[in-house]
C-alpha cells in the first residue's frame, strides 16, 4: 500500500496548506477512516464536525483529511495536522489507537481524542457511543422480522465493538424467536461498497432475510433492496434513503453535542482526559424511525425496549448470559461490567460461528 | 459447517458478475502497457467513469448512456495522462499517482447530489434458448448484458493483438518506440489512441460497479479495485487469455470465501480474506512470467 501512502501525504500536504492557520483560531482536527460521503461512519462524524464550525462561527477553526488508512501510516497524518497547529484531534476509528498514543507522547500540549478505543494518556481521551443498546433494537425486530429465522450479518474486524454489536443483536434476536441462526461474514474492511454488496448477497443466497450491517458504506442496503424481500437496519446514519423498506429502522451516531463539549473545554482550558461512553439515554445513540413495514405490536415492543435502555431501567447484557463454551458469564439479573465490554472477545451461547483470533 | 448452504451455481454466477469490473480496467490498461506506457490512474479513471455513468444514467434514465458517457469520462481524464506524458514528457509514474489523485477529488466533486439516490435498473439478459440449459444456463447465460460486453472486448483485444496488423504497430511501437519511429510510423499517435482506449475500459469497469454491482453512487466506491486491476496485466504477463483467467480467478476466489465464512467454514477468517490474492497470484506466477513490453514507461521523442 505505499502507493496509498504517498496519496494520502500528498492529500494532507495540500488540504492543510490551503488550510494555513490564524494563530488566534482554536483549530480542531478530525482524522477519518472513509470518505465524508459515504452515508455512514464517516459522514456523521463529518456532521458533528459542521456542526462545530457551525457553533463556534469564527472562533473555531477546522481541519480534516478523510480516508486514513489505519496503521502506521495514520501518524504522520496525526503529526501533520499537529505542527499545523491544530490544538485538538479527534481520531474517529479503533484502528488509530497505538498511533493516536505515539503521537500525542510528542506533542503534549495537543488534545487528542480517541473514538471506540481503550487507551488513554493525560493528553488523550477516549469516547464512544454504546451502539449495542442500538443493537439490542435490532436484533428485537429482526427476531421477529425473519421467516428463515436466518439473519446475515456483515461485520467488519474482530474487535469488541463489532463483537458486542453481533453478542446484543443475536440475545434480542434469540429473546423473541428462539430458533434464529446467525450467519457472520468478516469483510475485513470498514468501506468498501462492492465486497459489501457481494457480502450481502452471499447472505440473502444463503438464505438470510434479514441483513445487519456493522460496515459505513449503504452497498448492502441496495443489495437487499435488489433482492426484494430483505430487511436491513441503517448503520451509523440513518440510511433514510432506503426506508421505508428495506431498510426498517437504523443506529445513528450523534457525536455534535460531544465534539461541541470537548473543543469548548479546550477553549476554556478545562479539558481533562476523560472516558466517554454514552448511550440512548445521553442521546449519542439514536434509533431511527421504525417503518410501517414493521408489523404495529413488533413496532411497539421495540419502542418500549428503547425507552428501558434509554431509562436505565434495563440494561441490553443483562443475566443468565452463558459464554460460547457454556461456561456461566452472567449470572440471574446480573448486569456486564463496563470492563468487561470494553474488552469482550467472546460471543454467547448459541452462537455457532467462531470468532477470527 | 453446513456448505449444502452454498449453491454452486449460485457460486459460479456471481463468480463471473464480481470479477466484470476488474476484468474491464485490466484489458485497457493492458493495451496501455502493451504499447509501451504505464499508466498507474486506472483507479482515478474507474471512479470518474463510475460517477459519469451513474450521472449520465440518472438523468437519461438508460443505463446503455450511462455506460457510453463513462466510457467517454474515463477516456476524457486519460487524455489529460496522455497530453502530459506524450506530448509535454512528464514522468508517467508521477502523472500516473497524480491522475488517480485527481479522479477521486474529481469524482467526489461530481457526485455531489447523487449520493443515496437509484440507478435505473439494469435487468439481466436472459439468453433465449442457451440460457434454459440445464446449469450452464443459469451459470453463463442469464447475466447483464455488460458481463459479455466485457468478454467480448477480452476477445477483440486477443484477436487485435495477436491478428491485425494495427496490433503488430501498436505492439511494435510497446516494445522498440525508436526502432518503430524509425519504420515509419507514429508512436505518439499510436499510444495516445491506445490511453484512449485504456481510459474507456476503466470507465466502463467504474460504470460496472456503479450501476450493477453496487448499485449506487458512493465516494471512493472503487475502493482499490484499480490497483488490482494493474497487478492483473503485469501477473498475466499482458497477455488477455490469461488476464481473463486471473479475473475470474480473483472474482471467482472472492465470492467463494465469503460463501464459505457465511457457511461457516472451520478455515481461519484471515486465510480465506487473503486467498483470492494469493490464489490469482501464485496460479498466475506459476504459469511462467512473460515479458514486459521493451519500451514500457520510457518516454518517447521523434527528435532523439
Amino acid at each position: 500500500m505505499k502507493i496509498k501512502t504517498v496519496l494520502t501525504g500528498a492529500t494532507l500536504a495540500f488540504g492543510l496548506a490551503t488550510g494555513a492557520v490564524a494563530q488566534d483560531k482554536t483549530t480542531v482536527g478530525f482524522v477519518y477512516v472513509g470518505p465524508i460521503g459515504d452515508g455512514g461512519w464517516t459522514y456523521e462524524h463529518n456532521k458533528a464536525r459542521l456542526a462545530v464550525e457551525e457553533h463556534f462561527g469564527d472562533a473555531v477553526e477546522t481541519v480534516y483529511v478523510e480516508s486514513v488508512p489505519e496503521g502506521p501510516d495514520a501518524e504522520r497524518v496525526m503529526t501533520q495536522m499537529a505542527l499545523q497547529g491544530a490544538d485538538l484531534i479527534f481520531t474517529t476509528s479503533f484502528g488509530y489507537m497505538d498511533q493516536t498514543i505515539n503521537v500525542a507522547a510528542q506533542f503534549p500540549d495537543v488534545k487528542f481524542e480517541h473514538a471506540t478505543g481503550y487507551k488513554r494518556a493525560d493528553n488523550v481521551s477516549t469516547y464512544s457511543a454504546r451502539f449495542y443498546e442500538g443493537r439490542a433494537v435490532q436484533g428485537h425486530i429482526a427476531g421477529q422480522m425473519t421467516e428463515s429465522n436466518i439473519i446475515g450479518y456483515i461485520a467488519s474486524y474482530p474487535i469488541p465493538e463489532v463483537i458486542r454489536g453481533i453478542n446484543s443483536a443475536y440475545i434480542h434476536a434469540k429473546e423473541v424467536n428462539p430458533d434464529v441462526e446467525f450467519r457472520i461474514v468478516w469483510a475485513y474492511t470498514w468501506f468498501d461498497p462492492a465486497k459489501e454488496a457481494e457480502a450481502a448477497t452471499v447472505l440473502i443466497e444463503q438464505g438470510a432475510d434479514v441483513i445487519l450491517q456493522h460496515t459505513d458504506s449503504t452497498a448492502p442496503q441496495a443489495a437487499a433492496q435488489a433482492a426484494g424481500n430483505v430487511v436491513t437496519f441503517g448503520q451509523a446514519s440513518d440510511m433514510a434513503e432506503f426506508a421505508p423498506f428495506p431498510r426498517v429502522s437504523s443506529i445513528i451516531d450523534d457525536w455534535a453535542p460531544y465534539y461541541i463539549a470537548r473543543t469548548q473545554a479546550v477553549i476554556d482550558g478545562t479539558w481533562e482526559s476523560t472516558d466517554t461512553w454514552d448511550g440512548i439515554g445521553p442521546g449519542m445513540v439514536a434509533i431511527g424511525e421504525i417503518t410501517d413495514a414493521v408489523p404495529a405490536d413488533v413496532k411497539a415492543s421495540a419502542e418500549a425496549l428503547i425507552e428501558r435502555l434509554r431509562t436505565g431501567e434495563y440494561h441490553a447484557f443483562t443475566g443468565p448470559l452463558n459464554r460460547q463454551d457454556g461456561s456461566v458469564w452472567l449470572a440471574d439479573g446480573e448486569i456486564a461490567d463496563d470492563g468487561t465490554l470494553a474488552g469482550m472477545n467472546f460471543y454467547v451461547e448459541g452462537i455457532t460461528a467462531e470468532i477470527p483470533q | 459447517m453446513d456448505l449444502s448452504s452454498i449453491n454452486p451455481i449460485l457460486l459460479l454466477a456471481s463468480l463471473m458478475v464480481a470479477a466484470t469490473p476488474i476484468m474491464l480496467a485490466a484489458i485497457g490498461e493492458l493495451v496501455v502497457e502493451r504499447a509501451g506506457v504505464l499508466n498507474l490512474g486506472v483507479e482515478g479513471m474507474m471512479i470518474t467513469g463510475a460517477v459519469c455513468g451513474f450521472v449520465v444514467a440518472v438523468n437519461t434514465g438508460s443505463p446503455w448512456v450511462g455506460f457510453i458517457g463513462a466510457a467517454v469520462g474515463g477516456a476524457l481524464l486519460s487524455l489529460i495522462f496522455g497530453f502530459l506524458t506524450q506530448f509535454l514528457m512528464s514522468n508517467q509514474v508521477a502523472t500516473g499517482l497524480a491522475l488517480t489523485l485527481f479522479g477521486l477529488g474529481l469524482s467526489a466533486l461530481m457526485g455531489q447530489g447523487y449520493i443515496g439516490i437509484k440507478a435505473p435498473a439494469f435487468p439481466d439478459w436472459d439468453i433465449p434458448l442457451l440460457g434454459d440449459i440445464p446449469v450452464i444456463g443459469p451459470i453463463v447465460f442469464q447475466h447483464d448484458p455488460m458481463v459479455y460486453v466485457g468478454l467480448a472486448i477480452v476477445a477483440a483485444v486477443w484477436a487485435f493483438l495477436k491478428y491485425s496488423r494495427a496490433g503488430l504497430i501498436l505492439r511494435a511501437v510497446g516494445e522498440n518506440h525508436e526502432a518503430a519511429h524509425a519504420l515509419g510510423y507514429h508512436v505518439i499517435r499510436v499510444r495516445m489512441l491506445a490511453i484512449m482506449f485504456g481510459g474507456a475500459c476503466a470507465g466502463l469497469g467504474g460504470a460496472y460497479l456503479s450501476l450493477v454491482r453496487v448499485p449506487q453512487w458512493t465516494e471512493g466506491m472503487t475502493a482499490g479495485a484499480g490497483w488490482i486491476a494493474l497487478a492483473i496485466v503485469v501477473f498475466a504477463s499482458w497477455r488477455p487469455g490469461r488476464l481473463l483467467l486471473g479475473a475470474y480467478l480473483f472474482g471467482g476466489v472472492t465470492v467463494l470465501q465469503l460463501n464459505l465464512q457465511a457457511a461457516g467454514a472451520a478455515i481461519a477468517v484471515e486465510y480465506l480474506s487473503m486467498a483470492p490474492y494469493l490464489a490469482t497470484i501464485a496460479v498466475l506466477v506459476i504459469m511462467r512470467a512473460g515479458r514486459a513490453p521493451g519500451s514500457l514507461g520510457q518516454s518517447f521523442h521523434a527528435s532523439r
